[in-house]
């Protein structure tokens, strides 16, 4: 009787917006929604795979931003999260969203729309610094090149902002953890997947790929954050704090601390 | 490029600017629609943070620390047996755009030591943003101190090329500025702000009408007092921000903790600690002018010449004014609730949206966010527990204190969390 399933979609955010298409069409009980790369089928439920469809995504997507843009804004954030079983959270927020009249974007006093929306702004956070902390190194290829390790998938998020700010140079952020990374070329970003070999950090280690000049430049840089600093107003709490020790190890003026 | 010289040039150039903190990267609406480098038109963005805290997000540097003058809390002062160095335009240009390209920086802030006269000093630093403007195409942000006692034409060209300018006052006082800086004249400071707030006004009446005007200072311009090097009162200090606030349009006025840098009995002995938590309380007094809709004459007056160390300002007005409480989380208003201990402006927004769904209670308003360990002292919601009714004033702050020692002494530890518009 219970028409119960598991939906299954290929982990992008288009084949997600497709699964909550279907979901609502077939007007499925949905009792998880799993990317395919981690399905573990529940004992009790049927599983279900869903194609990724554009068109299909883009009607939920619009449908999403006529209820309410910041919901558009967390939905996505949120997903980009990649936090365990998010998915279904998000079902269930659209869900809300679309049955009730008023925007429930900021109901704060529901436990599934504060969630979300408390996942959305850590995303927000990672993004904020990943603007930060892109460290560039110029290679001799003539691209600026940065490795990032984001604790969530924050390079679609970024993508923008490096374009508008660097529209004069090539440049390359690469994600060491997801293996991928986006790639300008004065006229447009793409997304490339390659797998490096070599993960250039910190620069103690110098690689013959990048320009000579490259590492005067870095040595300049961590010259000037050490004589920046005032040791009689020294606070190292406040600093790790800002500055979390997991990415020191990308930033060209942390390269002694080490 | 002489790298190892540039490097030398660079840790002497730098540790000299770094006192000023009236350095940030916001507030400006330069966007890259030129295909050149760089942008300035959002928030502005830290780049990394000193192990003392601060934030880094420009350039910081002074074009030369020689000085003529002799004012005495400045490590550049003429008197002080230091090393000196000066930076060629071009070389401050090449630093900028290489650092900038690395995603290092949001842009440049530059100040100077005065050579020869204001003016001849004036005219080098524009010709630097000049020449990252017209040369480099460069869109990031620019910051120029002016040199007091610049002239109006060099101030008004300035502002072409800078998104912010800024005269530091240094001194709260005009007895004080006497006292610690006798080759300047008060003028010398007001007269530059002033010539940099009518041309932003003017420029900013021809854009409505003539929509080619170029941009004058889109940033505004701000400044800095040193705080704790004279005498003066928190009451004396924040009656004279209000007063740059008010008549010069300042965007933002600084406040910096005395960094004892010269033996000199005008000043506080070297070693003396730098008074960081007032500085602290000062901030948030600031933030409380300017977004919270307070009076300056509601938080320190001839009764209350201090801020209170041992709570932040806005609690220390609730203690003061206990009978504006309790007020209703679920009908006051947006004024009324912003003022409320422990309740900052995006909880205020937070409030505002939710109880428009449903009448909040402890549970919901714990949820949102709100530190009800000092909020629940001023407020009612949708429960009948209202057990604060006969404390008074001392008997509350007692209990704050007590209960959120940790929290407090957290807040000690970390007084720049303001620069992040933490809530008061
Ligand atoms: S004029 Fe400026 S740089 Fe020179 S001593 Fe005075 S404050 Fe320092």
């Amino acid at each position: 009787m219970n028409n119960s399933k598991v939906l299954i979609y290929d982990g992008s955010f288009n084949g997600f917006l497709t699964t909550i298409f279907v979901a609502f069409e077939e007007k499925v009980t949905v009792s998880q929604i799993q990317k395919e790369t981690v399905c573990q089928s529940g004992l009790f439920s049927e599983t279900q795979t869903v194609l990724t469809q554009v068109d299909k995504a883009k009607r939920v997507w619009n449908g999403i931003q006529k209820k309410s843009n910041s919901a558009l804004k967390n939905i996505y954030f949120a997903f980009q999260s990649e936090s365990q079983d998010v998915e279904l959270l998000l079902y269930r927020y659209i869900c809300k969203l679309f049955t009730h009249e008023t925007s429930i974007a900021y109901d704060y006093s529901d436990g599934v729309v504060l969630k979300i929306s408390q996942l959305a702004k850590s995303v927000g956070r990672e993004k904020h610094r990943m603007e930060a902390f892109v460290r560039f190194q110029l290679t001799k290829d003539g691209i600026y090149f940065a490795n990032i390790e984001p604790d969530f998938d924050v390079l679609p998020l970024i993508s923008k902002h490096f374009r508008s700010r660097y529209a004069d140079q090539y440049w390359l952020i690469y994600d060491v953890k997801r293996k991928y990374g986006i790639y300008y070329d004065l006229e447009k970003v793409e997304i490339v997947s390659l797998d490096l070999f070599e993960i250039h950090s910190n620069s103690i280690h110098k690689s013959h790929k990048m320009t000579a000049n490259e590492y005067d430049y870095q040595d300049l840089w961590n010259n000037y954050f050490k004589s920046t600093n005032i040791k009689s107003r020294i606070n190292l709490k406040l600093h790790t704090q800002h500055v979390p020790k997991r990415y020191w190890k990308y930033l060209s003026e942390k390269k002694q601390a080490i | 490029m002489d790298f190892d010289r540039i490097k030398e040039k660079l840790n002497i150039l730098a540790d000299a600017a770094k006192y000023d903190v009236s350095c940030s990267s916001s507030g400006s609406k330069r966007t890259n629609t030129n295909k050149g480098l760089g942008d300035s038109s959002g928030m502005g963005i830290c780049h990394s943070y000193t192990e003392d805290g601060r934030c880094v997000s420009l350039l910081k540097i002074l074009m030369t620390n020689y000085c003529i003058f002799d004012c005495a809390y400045c490590v550049t002062r003429k008197s002080n047996d230091i090393k000196r160095a000066a930076f060629k335009i071009q070389e401050v240009v090449d630093l900028t755009i290489n650092f900038y390209r690395r995603n290092y920086i949001e842009g440049l802030f530059l100040s100077s030591g005065i050579f020869k006269s204001p003016d001849y000093t004036m005219e080098r630093l524009i010709a630097v943003a000049k020449k990252l403007r017209e040369e480099e195409n460069f869109n990031g942000y620019i910051h120029l101190k002016s040199i007091p006692g610049a002239s109006d034409e060099l101030m008004r060209e300035a502002g072409l090329y800078a998104d912010r300018l800024s005269v530091n006052i240094e001194v709260p006082t005009i007895s004080g500025l006497k006292l610690l800086a006798p080759d300047k004249k008060h003028e010398d400071f007001t007269k530059p702000m002033l010539k940099v707030k009518n041309e932003i006004i003017q420029y900013k009446s021809e854009k409505k009408l003539i929509r080619s005007t170029p941009k004058y200072a889109p940033a505004g311009q701000s400044t800095q007092m040193i705080i704790g090097a004279t005498g003066e009162s928190d009451k004396d200090i924040m009656y004279s921000a209000t007063h740059y606030y008010k008549n010069y349009n300042m965007k933002r006025v600084y406040y910096s903790g005395y960094v004892p840098v010269a033996e000199d009995i005008r000043l506080p002995a070297i070693g003396t600690q730098v008074p960081m938590l007032r500085e602290n309380r000062l901030y948030q007094t600031d933030w409380l002018l300017r977004f919270y809709g307070f009076n300056v004459q509601e938080i320190l007056n001839n009764n209350h010449p201090n801020l209170d160390i041992d709570i932040d300002p806005k609690l220390g007005w609730a203690l003061r004014n206990l009978n504006h409480f309790p007020i209703d989380i679920n009908k006051a208003d947006k004024l009324m609730l912003a003022r409320v201990p422990g309740i900052g402006l995006k909880s205020v927004h937070k409030i505002l949206n939710a109880r428009r769904f449903r009448n909040l209670n402890w549970e919901h308003l714990k949820k949102i966010g709100i530190a009800l360990n000092r909020a629940k002292y001023f407020i009612l919601c949708d429960s009948n527990k209202w057990v604060h009714r006969d404390l008074d004033a001392d008997k509350i702050k007692g209990m704050i204190i007590q209960n959120s020692a940790g929290k407090f002494r957290k807040e000690y530890s970390t007084q720049l969390e303001l620069f992040n518009s933490k809530a008061v």
